[in-house]
């Protein structure tokens, strides 16, 4: 853990954290090809589609250039996405690498802007801390779930820029 | 002599007294190039020049001065090789020794003795002249310099002269106050001194090289300094003295690094910031002697915050460790180390890691190169030590993020050199061996051993000549065994980690025991067998098997190849049970490892007559071999033809081998038999067939010509004279005639000939060609399947494709043109003769042959037919794409390498102009042809011609048929990314189609719409504000498609339109 992290790359919350395996790109099957089997949505294409590819927010707290993953950090998982398409709806849990991390409101955000710009209408979205992982569980929570709040957030310029530069897969 | 002459010519020199004054006070530029070519064709001398420029020399006005001047030097640059061989050599025997004069005399008295003294020496007195002017006005300066320049051009410049005249400048001339032109030019006066007069300028010492510091200390502009590096380069490279100046010399280019420089937009003079930081990095890492002054700076730009500053100083220590010893690094080593070491734990960038392990290692390699006096210290072993220290016990923690980074930076010392891999494996191979053994979670077991497949790959750079020497005999067993738990592991991770690190086991010379090749052939037998749901580990051990099967074929034929063969048999009598689909994918499973294994001569040997014998009982039991079976076996004889592609001796044996049993097994198919035997046709289906023609195609393309003239001396006679004496098992019951009244049977193993004859090299001679020619094209144009006739017409047009042109070919046109003609104008084969016009077509368009524009002109025509114009359409897409089986480059076709631009500049606009003329219900027609034509030709060629095309590809977004929206948006798609200025003016036309295509019934045309819309969102922004809410609420509707893929794209794009013009993006 030494390894001269803290030195000379200004101050990192975690140097050396633990890395999880990215599950890699989901194999297109037979059935996919096929013009007439309907596939319903599943926790594997929520949790793929915003997130393998979320050039993500912990950049600020890590290192700019080289980004890990959301899922590399286990911020998200799979288990911890719930859908039921027949239901339309969508639930997400996410786990801050540390308990007090200062970027979880951010994170929350980025997820379910992510989600609200990537589902159907019909899907009712919950996002939230997995519990027990984060020291204000509850307030991030009930931040994240009022939909005003989250509106309000979002006419936020600065706010929106970061979340935006969270979600654009160009960088 | 000359002299004299000279004189003589003094007088009727009034022209020159013209030229001069219209230069000097006419502040005309034209005269000094006509009195340059003046000189030049002899009709003035270069005294002359200076006689008539006298008055103007010595005018007091320094602005005349300075144009006399300037004439002179501008003559003088044009002229001075002339200069040396008229006047120099003729005159230089007279003067023995140049007077020194004009120390400080006047300045009429200084021209005064220059015309005078000219026919004693001229370049002596140029020279001193010149030098005098830089005492000069600072107006007259830079025609002065110019004058030097040329004179520093001449080769045979008087010694001593190209020293007094870079003292002159570096006493008299402030260089950094000149302009950016003068100062470039004193650089050129040294470069071109430093050229020809090495000798004399090293004479002047350590001065030269203080001289020259001096000269460039506070240069600003690029285009110099490219020079003055140069210059510092060539002063230490060829060993100029530095004297006491080193840390000067230093001083005066480091202070540029690291390079921060911009070109200028539109800058003409196209000096890029890589050729500086190139050229600076040069000068800095030419000397050991820099050394103490240039590493500390280095460590210093590598703790910076700048990315650009920590590349280039990484990429610098780099380079300096090519002349460093172990002298100049050992005071630096612990501080390199240190902030190599940040870089790569704390990865800033892909780069900075890359160049921080490529530093470390040239840094260890530069430590293992130095010779050691006996009594130093090997500073390799304690700097290793030290990486060790720091980077074993991450190697320990498999979870965190440091074990990686630790990893490579122990990689790249190891791969530095033998010495530093024997140090490093043999430390960190145990450790890695117990972590292994500790941890027991797969992941982690596959990071340790992914690791110690890293270090095992940097053994195989370095040979040992002694066995006992090598590192890694004594951890044989440890490692086998550890690979042998991977291998058997559930984790499908772990496994192909133990793939690799198995394959790179075997390379390892004289490593591996037999009786560990029997353990790990047994390993692979078994993961050749895993279920469909671990493939990527069935095809890792199919290629492991492979390429351990080339080092060790004798474990594999004696330990696997008996126990797939025994696979095979069993499978038989099981199947003959019915005992369900597991054992028949078993059984294809065996088929594949015996194609994957057959990478070895001797191998070859036992496996082909093993598949060959297996096709056999398929055919010849009672067992109903199924369609999909004989196809199976087949691909493996194919795979097994390429593999013997490169060795001719496994390639005659299997041709010789493979190709009469084939045959035999398709004509016995074929014979009319007494009982009904279903069992037989299997293998006249259409698609065993293909796969037949393709094993036949691989087995024959890579025969030398003699052997393949053996092969077609048997088989032409056998189709055409059904001579079957070369076939084993050759009893049959009728004759075997393709060509006469032979069965339907029969006339489809024409299919077996075409593979044949098409894929000989282009100088074997076929027998019988002129008669083999007409049975075809007969053949191709009968009533029989269309199987068999296009079978025939695809082998006409390959054979015609590679007859040298000729009488014979023009026969063989006009027979196929007649045949064509005939066929089309009439009704029942219509639609064999557009199949032959459509193969000869394809035939002569590869081979760039003349006839072809008439024939796809008539193929053209045809697109109006309202039977023929789909298949017309269609047709265009065979004619631009690439076969498999016939006119194919590996089976020498004449194939030229731009014919499909060829075709495409040929034949659009009579596309587009056929589109316009022709009526409503065929246009689709031309839209579908043309859409073929665009979809194969390489993007970068087509997007220089899309623009014009833009308004007809519009136009097809809106046809109906699917092939030509799906074609059309494959073709906007790049558009939209390289061409988004002319994209932009139709984007209310593209958005509304794209976003009416992303709801069409084809699931393509959706994914490529919602891709289209993806790539739109490259336009400018402005453009496309006004359709973002629009396009936004249309692109809800496809993220609840039912299809994955489709939401897929659709999620992509809308996040990308969300994104526009938004802050952030």
């Amino acid at each position: 853990m030494v390894g001269g992290g803290g030195m000379g790359g200004g101050l990192l919350e975690n140097a050396n954290p633990l890395i999880y395996e990215r599950s890699g790109e989901r194999p297109v099957t037979a059935g996919e090809e096929d013009e007439q089997v309907p596939d319903s949505i599943d926790a594997r294409e929520i949790f793929e589609s915003p997130f393998l590819h979320l050039a993500h927010l912990i950049r600020s707290i890590n290192d700019p250039e080289h980004p890990l993953t959301l899922e590399e950090l286990n911020v998200v998982e799979q288990v911890r996405v719930q859908v039921s398409d027949p239901e339309s709806t969508v639930a997400v849990a996410f786990t801050p690498t540390i308990p007090h991390c200062s970027m979880a409101t951010l994170i929350g955000l980025s997820i379910k802007v992510k989600l609200l710009r990537s589902l159907p209408q019909r899907f009712k979205l919950d996002v939230h801390i997995t519990p027990g992982t984060h020291a204000s569980e509850h307030a991030v929570n009930k931040q994240l779930a009022d939909k005003e709040r989250v509106a309000a957030a979002l006419e936020n310029t600065h706010l929106l820029e970061v979340v935006n530069q969270c979600l654009s897969a160009r960088s | 002599m000359a002299a004299a002459a000279a004189l003589e010519a003094v007088a009727p020199t009034g022209a020159l007294w013209g030229l001069v004054q219209d230069f000097v006070m006419g502040q005309q530029e034209g005269p000094a190039d006509q009195v340059a070519a003046d000189v030049k064709s002899g009709s003035y001398t270069v005294l002359q020049v200076v006689e008539a420029l006298g008055s103007s020399l010595e005018n007091p006005e320094p602005r005349t001065r300075a144009r006399g001047i300037q004439l002179l030097s501008q003559v003088l640059l044009q002229c001075h090789s002339l200069l040396l061989e008229k006047e120099g050599t003729g005159i230089a025997s007279r003067s023995a020794e140049p007077r020194p004069c004009f120390k400080t005399g006047g300045l009429s008295s200084s021209l005064c003795k220059l015309t005078a003294e000219f026919l004693v020496c001229a370049v002596v007195h140029l020279i001193l002249f010149y030098e005098n002017r830089l005492k000069d006005h600072h107006l007259v300066i830079p025609s002065v310099l110019q004058g030097l320049r040329a004179l520093s051009l001449c080769v045979a410049l008087p010694p001593g002269l190209a020293v007094s005249v870079l003292k002159a400048i570096f006493q008299e001339v402030h260089v950094q106050s000149l302009p950016q032109v003068d100062r470039h030019t004193v650089y050129s006066i040294i470069t071109n001194f430093m050229r020809t007069r090495e000798e004399e300028l090293k004479g002047l010492g350590a001065d030269f090289t203080f001289g020259f510091i001096q000269v460039m200390d506070g240069e600003k502009d690029p285009r110099n300094l490219l020079v003055a590096f140069r210059i510092v380069h060539d002063l230490i490279s060829r060993d100029y003295s530095l004297g006491p100046f080193v840390e000067e010399l230093f001083e005066v280019t480091s202070c540029y690094f690291p390079i921060d420089f911009t070109p200028p937009p539109n800058d003409p003079h196209g000096i890029q910031r890589e050729d500086l930081i190139l050229s600076l990095r040069a000068v800095l890492a030419s000397t050991p002697r820099f050394a103490e002054f240039l590493l500390p700076l280095l460590i210093e730009k590598v703790d910076s915050e700048i990315l650009s500053a920590k590349l280039d100083s990484l990429q610098t220590l780099n380079a300096c460790c090519a002349v460093y010893g172990q002298k100049e690094l050992k005071d630096f080593l612990p501080s390199l180390w240190a902030s190599i070491r940040r870089e790569v734990f704390q990865t800033a960038s892909e780069r900075v890691e890359a160049e921080g392990l490529a530093a470390l290692n040239s840094l260890t390699a530069c430590l293992s190169r130095s010779v050691l006096r006996a009594d130093a210290e090997d500073l390799l072993d304690s700097f290793l030590s030290n990486i060790l220290q720091d980077c074993r016990h991450h190697l320990c923690e498999p979870d965190m993020k440091l074990v990686w980074p630790s990893a490579k930076l122990l990689q790249a010392a190891a791969g530095a050199s033998a010495r530093a891999c024997d140090h490093i494996t043999s430390n960190v191979l145990p450790l890695l061996l117990e972590q292994f053994h500790k941890h027991s979670q797969s992941n982690q077991r596959r990071t340790i051993l992914e690791m110690i497949l890293g270090f095992l790959k940097l053994q195989q750079k370095w040979s040992y000549e002694d066995k006992d020497e090598r590192p890694l005999s004594g951890f044989k067993d440890q490692l086998c065994s550890l690979v042998f738990m991977a291998l058997t592991d559930p984790s499908t991770q772990l496994q192909l980690v133990g793939i690799r690190t198995l394959t790179v086991l075997g390379a390892q010379p004289d490593l591996l025991s037999s009786g560990d090749l029997e353990l790990a052939v047994g390993h692979l037998y078994r993961l050749s067998f895993l279920e469909e749901d671990s493939q990527s580990c069935r095809v890792a051990a199919l290629e492991a098997s492979g390429t351990l099967a080339t080092l060790y074929p004798v474990a594999f034929s004696s330990h696997l190849v008996p126990k797939l063969a025994g696979e095979l048999c069993i499978e038989e009598s099981d199947l003959a049970r019915g005992d369900g689909p597991t054992k028949c994918s078993r059984h294809r499973r065996c088929l594949q490892a015996l194609s994957a294994i057959s990478t070895h001569a001797s191998i070859v040997k036992e496996t082909l007559p093993l598949l060959l014998q297996h096709l056999r009982q398929m055919n010849k039991g009672n067992t109903v071999a199924g369609t999909s079976e004989v196809i199976a076996v087949c691909q493996s004889l194919q795979q097994v033809a390429e593999k013997c592609q490169q060795d001719p001796e496994s390639c005659w044996y299997f041709h010789q081998t493979a190709i009469p049993c084939l045959l035999a097994l398709a004509v016995q198919a074929s014979m009319p038999e007494k009982e009904h035997s279903v069992l037989k046709k299997v293998l006249l289906q259409d698609e065993v067939l293909a796969a037949m023609v393709s094993v036949i195609g691989t087995a024959t393309t890579h025969l030398s010509p003699d052997l393949a003239a053996q092969s077609v001396a048997h088989i032409v006679p056998l189709f055409l004279d059904g001579n079957t004496s070369f076939l084993p098992e050759n009893s049959f019951p009728g004759r075997f005639q393709p060509f006469q009244d032979g069965s339907s049977g029969q006339r489809r193993l024409v299919a077996l000939l075409m593979a044949f004859v098409c894929s000989l090299p282009r100088n074997v001679d076929i027998p019988q060609l002129n008669q083999l020619m007409r049975e075809l094209l007969e053949l191709s144009c009968c009533h029989s399947c269309p199987f068999s006739s296009t079978a025939a017409a695809k082998c006409f047009a390959g054979l015609l494709n590679k007859h040298p042109a000729g009488q014979q070919l023009d026969e063989f046109l006009q027979l196929a043109v007649g045949k064509v003609e005939a066929g089309l104008s009439s009704g029942p084969y219509r639609s064999q003769a557009f199949t032959l016009l459509l193969w000869v077509t394809k035939a002569l368009v590869l081979r760039y042959h003349p006839l072809s524009s008439c024939l796809t002109d008539r193929l053209m025509g045809l697109l109006s037919d309202p039977e023929l114009g789909p298949a017309a359409a269609d047709g265009f897409s065979l004619l631009m794409s690439d076969c498999t089986d016939v006119l194919t480059r590996a089976g020498h076709a004449e194939v030229r390498i731009m014919f499909r631009q060829r075709f495409f500049t040929d034949n659009v606009p009579a596309l587009v102009r056929g589109f316009h003329a022709a009526p409503r219900d065929v246009k689709p027609n031309y839209l579908k042809g043309l859409s073929h034509v665009l979809n194969r030709l390489p993007k970068p060629v087509l997007l220089p011609e899309l623009p014009t095309l833009l308004s007809l590809l519009l136009e097809a977004l809106s046809c109906p048929d699917s092939v030509v929206q799906l074609s059309t948006l494959s073709c906007l798609q790049p558009l939209l990314l390289e061409a988004p200025q002319v994209m932009s003016l139709h984007v209310d036309t593209l958005v509304t189609k794209f976003l009416n295509l992303s709801s069409s019934p084809s699931m393509a045309v959706r994914i490529a719409a919602l891709q289209c819309m993806h790539a739109v969102t490259h336009l400018p922004t402005p453009v496309l504000l006004p359709y973002k809410p629009q396009v936004i609420r249309a692109l809800a509707k496809p993220l609840d498609d039912k299809k994955r893929l489709v939401r897929k794209e659709a999620v992509s794009a809308r996040g990308e339109w969300f994104l526009l013009g938004s802050p952030g993006s």
